[in-house]
Formats: C-alpha cells, structure tokens, sequence
C-alpha cells in the first residue's frame, strides 16, 4: 500500500489519498494520472492492469486501487 | 439560392425532423426544434440589449446547451467565442485582455466563476434568454444585413509566446468546410457522431454544423470515458454511434489497453483522424478490428478553418511508413513553397500554405501576427491574395500524395544534418515495448533526446534505433515515461517535454 501511496503522492502531492474515495468523480485524476498510474504499478507490482478493469470504481480511491492490485496478483 | 449563414442549415432541416435529437450527452437530449426555438430567443434577447457585430463570449460546461448558445448568439448578428471551464484560468483571463467583451453566456457554475477574470461587463444564463419569444422582425433584419464574410467564431490556438491568438473565421469559410467534409466523409440523416474533441476548439465543427446539414445526430462523450476504455466503446455501442472524428491520442488509448479484446464497437462504420501521426502499430489495430469501416486521415491548421486536406485509407502501411495527409478539399490549394518562396520540387519538403476560401480572417486584435502567417501569396505579384503560412513541412510522395513531416520548428541541424525529428518518432513508434515516443531537440547542449511510454527498456530502444537510423539521427538521451504529456488539444506537449529536459540538466 505505502508504495502505491507513493505514485499516488507523486502526481498529486496535495490529494490526501487514504481518505478520498471520489479521484474520479471529482475530476481529480485526469486521462494523464490514469495512464502514468497503470504504468507504474506495472513496474511496482508487475502485475498488469486489463482494459475491462480501467473503470472508475477501481480508480476511485487508493484503497480500490489496492484491492484490485491484490486480486489482480491472486490470479497469477 | 447561394447559402450565406450558417443558420441556413438549421432553418432548412428543423421543420423536416423536429423531434428529432440533434445533441446530447447522453443525459440532456435537444431536438432539433429546441434548437431553433432557443436559438432564436437568445438572438432576440441579445440583440436587444444591443449587441451586435461583436464578440460574444459562451462561457459554459459542455453540454447541448452550449452549442444552442453558440447559434443564439449568431442569431444576434454577432459571432460567438467558445470557453469551457476546464480551460486553464490565466488562459481564460488572456482571452478576456485580448476580446474586451461586453457580454458573457453562461450557466449557474461558469457565472460563479466569472470574478476570478475581473470582468465587468454582462453576464446571461441560458434560462434567463430562452424564456424571450423570438421577435421575427428583428432577427430578420439582421440576417438581411449579413454577409457570408462576417465572422462567425474565434477560437483561440496556442501561440509560441504563451499568449494565446483568437483566430476569426468567417460564415463563407466554415460553409466550404462543411460541405466538402461531408462529401468526403460521405455524412447523411443516418450519421451518429461521437464527440470527442472540446468545444472551444474549430475541432467540433465537424460534429455540430453536419448535424444540421443532414438532421443526423450528435453525442457529446464525457471527457471522463476517454479514461476507460472499455466504458468508452460501450458508450458508443449504447448509442450507436457510427461516426467518430478524433485526435490519434484518444484512439490508441483504446487500442494500446487492449480493450478491443474485450468489446468491440458494433455500429462504427465512418473514422477520421487527425492532429497528430498515428503509429501504424496501433492503426492496424484499429483497421484489424473494424475490417469494414472507412479510415481517413485528416490534417489542416485552425487558420485554415477545421481541416484542409484529407487522405482516405486504401492501402496497407508498413510500420516504417507514415499514412499521408493526401491531398486537400474541393476549392482549397495546397503550395508547398521552400526557403526561397518557390514550389518545392517533386519529392522535396516544402511549407505547407493554404490558398483559398478556407482561409480564416486572421488573429483578433492583433495585426503583428496576423501578418507573418497571413501573406501575400509570393507566386503572384499580380493583385492582393493572402495565403497563410503553416509553419508545417510536407513533402509530395511518389503517388503525389501529400505527406506531412513536420512542423518547420523540428527540422534540425545537427552534426551538419538536416534531420526531421518526426523520422525518429516514426521508427521508435514501430518498436514493440514502445506505445508511444517523443522527439525533442535541445538548442544548448545540441543533443536529440527521446522520451517514450512503453516496457522497452532505453537500452534496447537505442539498438533498435541503431539498426534502423543514421549514426546521425541516434538520440543522444533517451527516457522513459509513465505517460506522455498532452497538451490542452490532446498533442503531445513537446513544449513540457524541452522544459522538463532543460531543468533537469540545470
């Protein structure tokens, strides 16, 4: 979690991530984020995101973010 | 009789499909009698406080309502301004110096946010101007007075200083758009768009005047979906869009995340491109999956009012080739003049210039640009003719097609070469763990440097390079990035990226 906090951090140090659970409905992560973030947790975790998970539940917080990063690991 | 307003479209089709939904979003549907019928209050009630022949600003969300607005204020005989309020605030507060408007549309949350512009003039809500019945005299008394020369738009491009230039295009221009985009795009009553592009660029002509022309129907897409990709192509799916005109960006996202595996688009029949080159890696992607639609590759500058050249695939390309830009639209010439003003030679790159009615009228209030780009046509000496100068260079093809190379600020000297940096972006798009690359050249240190999105690692990206380049044209930095920077015009922000490079040597 603290290295997924981390990219988070890096794109938007003013966001406070381990409570906002609306980055996408308040317009806070951009088409930008989306894709730097997708990146970087390829590389942190190696796990790789598939296109029907890049919906903006999974987006929406850290925490979702995270989960999807563990299932997506489970599955390996 | 001659067409000379725009009006013209939505007066001759709304009577034959008033039910009919010309835009939506998908939550806010207007038809095509709401369209008139709000259109023509808001002209009456402008005019009536006395605007006219001047910039009127539409500052809104995007929304149906917000092109309405548009045709209202070109009801009153003025020409309207499109913000959005994503648009970067000192942006915003630039374009204010420069139109010093009267007058400012707007909805409930943009009006809030007029203080921050220090603006002082009239602000309007659509729902306070809908509500004044259409006074049929007036409005036409004032098309009676308008000519197909008069403005109709300013938008506003990027300029290299930072300050942006209004560039004003006129009634006769954006008709000639029209009807030789949908001839070539082959537009009818059965048309779906999916927009994608914001409004206050010349980009969302394409969707909004065909929609009147034939009665077809336009959706405007949330910005949000061009996130999801998945979302995005289920989107146009839930609509049956079948037509769509996007910058190259929005497209390889789809394609890039693969989310063609997982939902493919049912209806799309009709897909331009434009702004920017698109890897043919990611194209073949596109016209793998979609066997049977039309791909046309469309290029033109704002100052030549939308696009000005088209180029429809009918051919297969190899990753190391680029798809041509083609040739341009009916009444519109393309010189290709070299350093010295004269046609370039067959198969040399030459500045691309436009002559012809799609020539905008020049930037708003500010001659001193104007008269770099806008000139005297150096091939005649004979009687005034402006073409304007694009600043980009093409080079004609052995099928005498138009092929775009660069813009004229990214050819280089380097090492005594002339290089386009646009070449080497072409060869590292056709690399397997890359989905995207970049080129800048830094003035100072005299150094090609790449950046790149993708799982190749630099090393493997410049043996790439070396195995298909000139010593020459091998970059000299290579870097990886998590994402490529766009600009608000979804390009890729070269600007962003020379600066990122600067401050990291300082």
């Amino acid at each position: 979690m603290e290295a997924l906090l981390d990219i988070l951090k890096e794109l938007h140090p003013e966001v406070d991530f381990e409570t906002c659970d609306t980055l996408i409905d308040d317009k806070i992560l951009d088409s930008f984020d989306i894709i730097s973030i997708i990146t970087s947790i390829n590389s942190e975790y190696d796990v790789s995101i598939p296109a029907e998970e890049i919906v903006p539940e999974n987006f929406n917080s850290a925490e979702a973010l995270y989960d999807l990063i563990e299932r997506l690991q489970d599955e390996d | 009789m001659q067409q000379t307003n725009v009006l013209e479209y939505l007066e001759q089709t709304a009577p034959q499909v008033p039910d009919k939904v010309a835009y939506s979003d998908g939550t806010d549907d207007m038809t095509f009698r709401q369209v008139y019928e709000d259109a023509r209050s808001i002209g009456t009630f402008l005019s009536r406080r006395g605007l006219y022949r001047e910039p009127v600003v539409v500052f809104m969300t995007r929304h149906p309502r917000m092109i309405v607005s548009f045709y209202g204020v070109v009801y009153a005989g003025c020409y309207y301004v499109p913000i959005d309020e994503e648009m970067p605030k000192h942006r915003v507060a630039l374009i204010f110096q420069n139109l010093k408007p009267r007058a400012v549309v707007c909805d409930e949350k943009t009006k809030a946010m007029l203080g921050e512009f220090s603006y002082e003039g009239d602000a309007f809500l659509y729902e306070e101007m809908t509500g004044t019945p259409a006074e049929e005299e007036r409005l036409r008394d004032i098309r009676r007075k308008a000519l197909d020369v008069d403005p109709l738009y300013i938008v506003f491009t990027s300029g290299s200083t930072g300050v942006p230039k209004g560039v004003v295009a006129c009634h006769r221009s954006v008709i000639d758009y029209i009807e030789n985009l949908s001839d070539v795009l082959e537009f009818n009553r059965d048309t779906v768009f999916g927009n994608q592009t914001p409004l206050y660029f010349d980009a969302c002509l394409k969707e909004l005047y065909p929609t009147l022309k034939f009665g077809a129907t336009a959706y405007l897409i949330p910005k949000n979906l061009f996130m999801f990709p998945v979302k995005l192509v289920e989107y146009l799916n839930q609509y049956k869009i079948n037509t769509i005109c996007w910058v190259v960006s929005a497209l390889t996202m789809i394609s890039a995340f693969k989310a063609f595996d997982k939902v493919k688009p049912e209806y799309l029949h009709t897909v331009a491109f434009g702004s920017e080159v698109f890897p043919i890696k990611q194209f073949n992607i596109w016209r793998e999956t979609l066997p049977d639609a039309k791909f046309t590759n469309l290029y033109g500058p704002t100052e030549g009012t939308g696009m000005c050249c088209y180029y429809k695939v009918d051919r297969d390309f190899a990753l190391d080739e680029t798809i041509p830009i083609g040739g341009p639209f009916r009444n519109t010439e393309i010189l290709l003049l070299d350093e010295h003003d004269q046609p370039a030679k067959p198969g040399e790159p030459g500045e691309i210039c436009i002559r012809g009615t799609s020539v905008t009228l020049g930037y708003y209030h500010n001659p001193e640009k104007t008269q770099e780009a806008f000139v005297q046509n150096p091939l005649n000496d004979a009687y005034p003719e402006i073409i304007y100068r694009t600043g980009d260079l093409a080079r004609l093809n052995e099928r005498g097609e138009l092929c775009f190379l660069s813009r004229k600020d990214y050819q280089i000297k380097h090492m005594g070469h002339r290089i386009e940096l646009g070449e080497i972006e072409v060869v590292a798009n056709m690399m397997d763990g890359i989905q995207t690359a970049c080129c800048i050249f830094d003035d100072d240190k005299k150094k090609i440097v790449l950046y790149y999105v993708g799982e190749a690692s630099p090393a493997e990206t410049v043996k790439y390079l070396k195995d298909k380049l000139p010593r020459y044209m091998i970059p000299n930095a290579v870097e990886v990035l998590d994402a490529m920077p766009l600009t608000p015009n979804s390009k890729i922000d070269r600007v962003f990226l020379k600066q990122k490079y600067q401050n990291k040597k300082a």
